[in-house]
C-alpha cells in the first residue's frame, strides 16, 4: 500500500507511536479480540546482550544477598542491614531508623525515582525497561533457563508444532519445575525483607513461620512464575502504564534503538556486490533475514520505527550486527542513536548530539532540587518530637482554689538508640505549674518525662494556672521539650483555656 | 468475535481498519484486545455470580439472600465477643483481686483497667457527669479537685457501688434540712446567712450587709455539719463552702435556694449494673481523671 502525505506526516519524529497497519488484511477478517502470537526470542551474543547479562547478575545479586547482610545495632535490635519491619513500625536502613512518621522520606525517594527515570528516558529511551526493570530481568533469566531446556527458537518451535512425546513431556516438567523453583526463591528472598532472614528460614522450614510469611512467598511465587514464564511481553504491552506514557518524554534528541532506514531501505535478500547491487537492481543494507525480529523479547519489527511495544534492549542491535559481518555490510544498521540525527543522515548532514536541552534541563534541576531537598530533610531529621494534644472534654477544670486546669496528652518520640530523659517547661503561662495525672504529687514548673529508646512515651499532663486575664477564654502556651542528655530540643505552642475574663 | 460491517473501513492516515464505532465524524481505530484479557474479565464476572451465590448478596424486600455458606456477619461479631470475653476472663479476674491502689504498678492491668473504665464511663457516667467528668450544675465534677464524699479510690468504689441517695440500703446519704420551706429559719436570717456563705465563696471581696449577722446563724445552724471555717465534712457529705467549686452555682441566688429548699441529687447504686471487676476499673479511671487523690 502506498504511503499517503499524511501517513509520512504522521510517521515523522516526535509523534505518538503508531501500531502497525493492518496489512492485507481482508475486512471480513477484522477482529476485535486478538489470539497471543507466541514470541520465541533466539539467543543472541554481542555488546547489548553482555551488558544485558551483567545486569541481570547484578540486579539478581543484590536482591537475593541483601537480606543476609549484617548490621550491628545492639542489644536487643534487629541485626539486619535493610528490614522493612511492619509489624514494628521501623524501616531499618543501615545506619538509619525510620519511623512512620518519617514516611515523607519515602514519598521523596519515590519522587528522587520517578524523576530520575524521566531523565534516563529522555536521554536515551526505555532502558530502565530494555536492561534494569524486573520485569525484564526475571524474563530473561527465565528464558535462559527454557533455552537450557529446550534449545533455541527453532528447536522451541519445531517441538510446539510437533505431537506429544516423551522428549517434550519431561522438557516441558524440567523447565516448570525450574520456573516454579526460580519463583520459589524469589519470594522466599522478598519476605527477608520485611523479617529477620535468618531466623525466617529456619522457621519457614520447621513451620513456625508467620501466616502472613507463608502467604506472601505463595503470592510473589505464583506471580513470579506466571509474570516471567507466562505473561512476559503482554506484560509490557498491555499490563504496564510505563509505555502508555513513555512517549511524552522521548523526542527528536533522545537515544533510542533505531533501524536506520535510509541505509537499509529498499530491503531485499541477496548478496550485495561492490556497487550494492544484486542482479542489477539497487537495493540497501537489509537483506530481511528478520534475525532482529527473532531476537526481539517482544516479538516487533523494529524497522517499523518507534512503538509502544519496543523496550529499548538492543538485542537486535546485537542480531543485526552479526548478520551484516557476515554479509560484508558495516556493523551498526541497527543502532542507538536519535531520530533528528536519522533525518540529517537521510539527508546527508550531520547533526550534533544534543544531551543539553530544555527537558533535560529541567528534569536534571527537578532531580537536583529533589536530592537537596531530601538531603536537607534527612540531615535536619529530629530525633524527638513533640505532639501535644488538649483535651476536647473538659476543656478546662477549676479547682477548688479557684485556679484553672487544663490536661493534655503528650506523646514524645524518642528516635536515638538510648533511654531519654527530657526536660518539659511550659512557657508563656505565668505561675504555671505541671503535674502527671496518674502521679498525684504537687505540681512543679518543670517535668521530667522518661522515654525508652526508640520508643513513644505518653504522658497526660495537667497543667494548673491562674491567669489573670483570658481575653477569648483562651491564651497562648508553648511546651519545650529538651532532651537532656544530647540537648537537642523542641518546642510546639498550645493553648490554655478557661472562663473568658 | 464481533462483526461490523464499517469495521471494513480503513483509516487513510494510519492504514489501520476502525472498530466502526462512530461518535461526531471521530472514529475509534481497531486495537485488537487481547483475549487472555477478555477471558479475565469473564473470569471476574464468573467469580462474582459464585461469590453471590455463597455469600450473602442479593437484598429482597423483608430479608436477604443469606448465601449458600450461611455466612453472617453478626454470628462472626458474636463468636468474636465471645472469645474477646474469654480472653479478658483471665485478667478481669486479676483485677477483682489485686488492691486498688496496686493495680498501676502492674503496667498491664492498669492499662487494661484504664481501657475497661474509659469505654464504661462513656457508656454510663458521662450522661450526667460529662465526657470528661467535667461536670454540670447539680453534677459533680470528677475531673476537678472538689470532692463531695471524698477522692481517694476507696471513697470513689464506695460511692459508685452504692450510689448517692439510692434505693440501696447501704448507700451514702447526706440530708440538709429545708431551712426555708420548714420554717427552720426566718426569711431575714436566711438573707443574712446568704450574705455570710458568700465570704466563703468569694474570699477577698467587701462582705455583703448581712454576712455580720449570718455569722452566728452559720454558727448555730450550719457549722455542725459544714464547719466553722466552710471547709465541709466528707464523712456526712457535707461539701466544702470554701471553695471555688461548687455543685449549685456560684451566686447568692443560688445558696440562698439551696438554704430554702434544697436539691438532693441522686446517683444510683451500679453494684447491680456492672460486675465488680468493671467498677473497680472505671474507679480507677475516674480516679485518673485528674483529680484524684
Amino acid at each position: 500500500m502506498a504511503k499517503t502525505e499524511d501517513q509520512a506526516t504522521m510517521s515523522k519524529i516526535g509523534k505518538p507511536p503508531l501500531p502497525a497497519p493492518d496489512e492485507g488484511i481482508p475486512a471480513s477478517e477484522v477482529q476485535l479480540y486478538a489470539n497471543r502470537v507466541r514470541v520465541y526470542p533466539r539467543a543472541v551474543h554481542g555488546i547489548a546482550r553482555n551488558i544485558k547479562w551483567a545486569i541481570l547478575i547484578l540486579c539478581l545479586a543484590v536482591y537475593y544477598i541483601t537480606p543476609w547482610i549484617r548490621w550491628d545495632r545492639g542489644e536487643g535490635r534487629p541485626n539486619q542491614a535493610i528490614l522493612l519491619d511492619m509489624s514494628h513500625e521501623r524501616f531499618y536502613i543501615f545506619g538509619l531508623t525510620y519511623w512512620p512518621d518519617d514516611i515523607y522520606l519515602l514519598t521523596g525517594a519515590l519522587i528522587l525515582a520517578a524523576v530520575g527515570l524521566f531523565l534516563v528516558t529522555s536521554l536515551a529511551g526505555r532502558i530502565w525497561c530494555g536492561y534494569a526493570c524486573p520485569q525484564t530481568v526475571w524474563t530473561d533469566l527465565f528464558m535462559w533457563v527454557e533455552r537450557l531446556i529446550e534449545g533455541d527458537r527453532n528447536a522451541r518451535m519445531k517441538r510446539d508444532a510437533g505431537p506429544a512425546t516423551l522428549d517434550k513431556a519431561w522438557r516441558k516438567v524440567a523447565k516448570h519445575a525450574a520456573w516454579v523453583g526460580i519463583a520459589f526463591w524469589t519470594g522466599g528472598a522478598w519476605i527477608m525483607y520485611y523479617v529477620d532472614a535468618p531466623s525466617v528460614t529456619v522457621q519457614f522450614w520447621t513451620g513456625q513461620a508467620s501466616r502472613e510469611v507463608y502467604f506472601f512467598t505463595g503470592l510473589f511465587t505464583v506471580f513470579t512464575y506466571v509474570l516471567a514464564g507466562w505473561a512476559r511481553e503482554q506484560v509490557c504491552t498491555y499490563m504496564c502504564p510505563w509505555p502508555r506514557f513513555q512517549a511524552s518524554m522521548l523526542d527528536e534528541q533522545s537515544f533510542i534503538v533505531t533501524y536506520q532506514k535510509w541505509r537499509g531501505e529498499p530491503r531485499g535478500k541477496g548478496r550485495r556486490d561492490a556497487e550494492g547491487l544484486v542482479g542489477g537492481q539497487k537495493l540497501g543494507d537489509c537483506i530481511d533475514c528478520n534475525a532482529c525480529v527473532n531476537v526481539c523479547p517482544t516479538g516487533i519489527d523494529i524497522r517499523d520505527g518507534v512503538q509502544l511495544a519496543c523496550i529499548n534492549c538492543g538485542l537486535c542491535v546485537d542480531a543485526c550486527n552479526e548478520i551484516m559481518t557476515k554479509a560484508g555490510r558495516p556493523k551498526w544498521l541497527i543502532l542507538w542513536d536519535t531520530l533528528a540525527r536519522q533525518d540529517a543522515k537521510a539527508a546527508g548532514r550531520h547533526e550534533r548530539i544534543h544531551l543539553l536541552r530544555p527537558r533535560t534541563l529541567i528534569y536534571v534541576t527537578a532531580l537536583l532540587l529533589a536530592t537537596s531537598v531530601m538531603g536537607a530533610a534527612l540531615a535536619m531529621r529530629s530525633h524527638v518530637n513533640l505532639a501535644v494534644l488538649h483535651d476536647r472534654a473538659p476543656l478546662f477544670v477549676k479547682v477548688r482554689d479557684g485556679s484553672i486546669r487544663n490536661a493534655y496528652t503528650l506523646k514524645v518520640s524518642n528516635k536515638t538508640d538510648a533511654p531519654a530523659s527530657f526536660a518539659l517547661v511550659l512557657g508563656g503561662l505565668q505561675g504555671g505549674s505541671m503535674a502527671l495525672s496518674d502521679e498525684a504529687e504537687r505540681p512543679v514548673p518543670a517535668l521530667n518525662l522518661d522515654v525508652p529508646r526508640d520508643a513513644i512515651g505518653t504522658f497526660r499532663v495537667l497543667v494548673y494556672g491562674a491567669p489573670a486575664r483570658l481575653a477569648d477564654g483562651s491564651m497562648n502556651v508553648s511546651f519545650t521539650l529538651r532532651n537532656t542528655a544530647t540537648g537537642e530540643s523542641t518546642e510546639v505552642s498550645s493553648v490554655f483555656m478557661g472562663p473568658p475574663k | 468475535m464481533a462483526e461490523n460491517n464499517a469495521a471494513g473501513e480503513k483509516d487513510s492516515v494510519t492504514g489501520r481498519h476502525t472498530t466502526g464505532h462512530e461518535w461526531d465524524g471521530l472514529k475509534e481505530l481497531n486495537t485488537p484486545l487481547p483475549k487472555w484479557w477478555f477471558w479475565t474479565f469473564v473470569a471476574t464476572v464468573v467469580w462474582g455470580i459464585g461469590y453471590a451465590i455463597a455469600y450473602p448478596s442479593v437484598p429482597w424486600i423483608n430479608t436477604y439472600f443469606p448465601g449458600v455458606l450461611g455466612y453472617s456477619q453478626r454470628n462472626v461479631v458474636t463468636a468474636e465477643v465471645k472469645a474477646l470475653e474469654a480472653q479478658r476472663a483471665g485478667v478481669m479476674q486479676k483485677l477483682k483481686a489485686v488492691p486498688l491502689e496496686e493495680v498501676k504498678k502492674d503496667e498491664a492491668l492498669y492499662v487494661v483497667a484504664m481501657t475497661a473504665g474509659r469505654v464504661t464511663f462513656a457508656e454510663n457516667c458521662r450522661a450526667c457527669h460529662g465526657a470528661g467528668g467535667e461536670g454540670r450544675p447539680g453534677y459533680p465534677a470528677l475531673a476537678g479537685d472538689a470532692w463531695i464524699w471524698g477522692g481517694k479510690l476507696a471513697d470513689i468504689q464506695q460511692s459508685i457501688v452504692y450510689g448517692i441517695r439510692s434505693a440501696h440500703p447501704e448507700t451514702r446519704m447526706s440530708q440538709m434540712p429545708k431551712f426555708g420551706a420548714d420554717g427552720i429559719l426566718k426569711a431575714e436570717e436566711i438573707d443574712q446567712v446568704s450574705d455570710y456563705v458568700m465570704v466563703f465563696y468569694r474570699p477577698g471581696a467587701p462582705a455583703l450587709p448581712g454576712a455580720a449577722k449570718g455569722e452566728t446563724v452559720y454558727a448555730e445552724n450550719c457549722a455542725v455539719c459544714h464547719g466553722d471555717k466552710g471547709e465541709g465534712k466528707r464523712e456526712l457529705g457535707a461539701p466544702a463552702l470554701r471553695s471555688s467549686v461548687h455543685l449549685y452555682g456560684d451566686t447568692r441566688a443560688a445558696v440562698r435556694a439551696q438554704i430554702v429548699n434544697p436539691k438532693q441529687g441522686v446517683m444510683p447504686a451500679w453494684n447491680a449494673r456492672l460486675d465488680e471487676a468493671t467498677i473497680r476499673a472505671v474507679t480507677l479511671y475516674v480516679h485518673g481523671l485528674g483529680g484524684g487523690e
